[in-house]
């Protein structure tokens, strides 16, 4: 069924056709609706789940951690200053190995307070052992959440899906909603091996001295690398059900450009566009929009970057002291592996400052007339 | 009650061999909290009620109902004093402990 929907309903329909039972959430700007549609769903019975209230994020995923930990599916979705709140809980999921699906809205932190998007705050929780999910469309929204839940539970790895403030979450589109009794042959219900029962008392997290814990984050990080490959197989099963595919990145004319952009979240569809405008005046570009950043999609970004002669990165997140944060991931990826290009990294859109198709020529036009970046940032739209 | 589960401490070979989440190792079989203590809980059964209060309370599980009856294990309590503090029939002194 197709219905017009704005991003944050996205992911109120994914929780809900993924059959959530544990809502825990505590509303902030610009995440609000996602759990007023699910509060609503709850009430009427749309959606049998818990919906737990709670009086912070941290008390939010908190609840979701027991949740997940008794054998229940769990989702919350926060925002910038929340997920920061989030913060210590989140290393509690992930260690303890808790499918829980999160949705963040991209909303830069504060000061200056802000609601705007930048990626700053998903990417802040970058080392906290989650997947990491960005989004480009209510529809990927949709879908990314169901798969989200099949590819965390089959790894016991928790999920964050990320979308775009406004510019995704307050945006209306066409959303083709799946089928739920397609939903569920699936996403089967969970069944975790243990869980936290009174038949089978065990303790969850307890001490661990040093001859256990580093091969517990070893199985954690070893599981991590087996993401990828599970999310392009239960993505072809998707496909299979419902027609739509999703992989790890969305590449663009990729295979004969000279330039590649290198993007991410709602930027990447305004690249897309500009790379038909920029190919209509002759020029070899091409978009790859990094749709898994955690685990990072190495092998595939290597592959498809192997041909292009320089590689722009467009970030709309900086890490101080050093660059944007996809930009440090492409040199990562592609140092050692043949022909060392240069990577240029740019910088733009932070507080929600828009990216245009013109922000994109702008990015090509001086990465067409450098030889090498020269500079480590090169900030674009900014009032220097 | 069900009788309890024996307890032994795990120490796994191998990273295969260990459950995936950080779960149920028997560690606290070595790391005896009654250490920590200064205070320590002491009940006087001639007073005590029976109502299973301090049972219930202990945050450290350190008391334990044997025969009907409180019983402090002393090698996981760490005196903080609320089962001293809750129990209705203050049969439960707070004593220095001796070290």
């Amino acid at each position: 069924m197709k219905k017009v929907i704005m991003g944050n309903h996205a992911l109120s329909y994914g929780a809900m056709l993924s059959r959530s039972q544990v809502i825990a959430a505590y509303p902030i700007t610009p995440q609000t609706q996602v759990v007023e549609l699910l509060s609503e769903m709850c009430a009427d019975g749309t959606l049998n789940a818990k919906f737990i209230k709670v009086e912070s994020e941290h008390s939010a995923m908190a609840a979701c951690i027991g949740a997940s930990a008794a054998g229940a599916r769990a989702f919350t979705a926060t925002s910038s200053q929340g997920l920061a709140l989030m913060h210590e809980m989140l290393h509690w999921a992930s260690g303890g190995r808790l499918p829980v699906v999160l949705g963040n809205i991209n909303r830069a932190m504060a000061p200056g307070w802000t609601i705007w998007t930048d990626q700053n705050d998903s990417l802040s929780q970058r080392d906290t052992g989650w997947i990491q999910f960005y989004c480009a469309s209510n529809q990927e929204v949709v879908d990314t959440v169901i798969q989200a839940f099949k590819v965390s539970e089959a790894l016991a790895i928790p999920s964050m899906v990320v979308l775009d403030a406004f510019a995704l979450s307050h945006t209306y589109e066409v959303v083709d909603i799946p089928d739920q009794a397609k939903v569920d042959a699936y996403l089967p219900p969970f069944n975790p091996p243990y869980r936290v029962t009174p038949d089978d008392p065990r303790a969850f997290g307890g001490l661990t001295g040093p001859e256990h814990y580093m091969e517990l984050r070893f199985k954690l990080q070893k599981d991590m690398e087996k993401v990828l490959e599970m999310i392009e197989r239960t993505g072809r099963e998707y496909e299979k059900q419902f027609g739509r595919y999703l992989g790890l990145v969305d590449d663009y004319l990729c295979d004969d450009a000279e330039i590649i952009l290198v993007t991410s979240g709602t930027a990447g569809y305004t690249a897309h566009v500009a790379v038909d405008e920029m190919r209509d005046h002759g020029l070899k570009v091409g978009n790859l929009r990094i749709k898994v950043f955690r685990p990072f999609p190495f092998e595939i970004v290597r592959r498809l970057t192997q041909s292009a002669k320089k590689i722009a990165v467009v970030d709309r997140n900086i890490s101080y002291g050093h660059h944007g944060i996809f930009a440090q991931e492409l040199k990562s990826a592609i140092y050692g592996h043949g022909d060392c290009k240069p990577v240029f990294g740019f910088i733009a859109g932070l507080g929600g400052r828009d990216i245009t198709p013109a922000s994109f020529r702008e990015v090509v036009d001086f990465t067409i007339s450098h030889d090498r970046p020269e500079e480590e940032i090169i900030w674009i739209g900014v009032k220097k | 009650m069900k009788p309890k589960k024996e307890i032994k401490k795990i120490v796994f070979q191998s990273a295969e061999d260990m459950p995936t989440m950080p779960m149920s190792i028997g560690n606290m079989l070595w790391n005896k909290t009654g250490s920590w203590r200064n205070i320590r809980p002491e009940i006087r059964l001639e007073d005590c009620i029976q109502c299973g209060i301090c049972w219930k309370f202990c945050p450290d599980m350190s008391i334990e109902i044997e025969a009907e009856w409180p019983v402090v294990n002393y090698d996981y309590c760490k005196g903080c004093g609320i089962c001293a503090e809750e129990c209705p029939a203050k049969c439960i002194v707070m004593v220095e402990e001796r070290k």
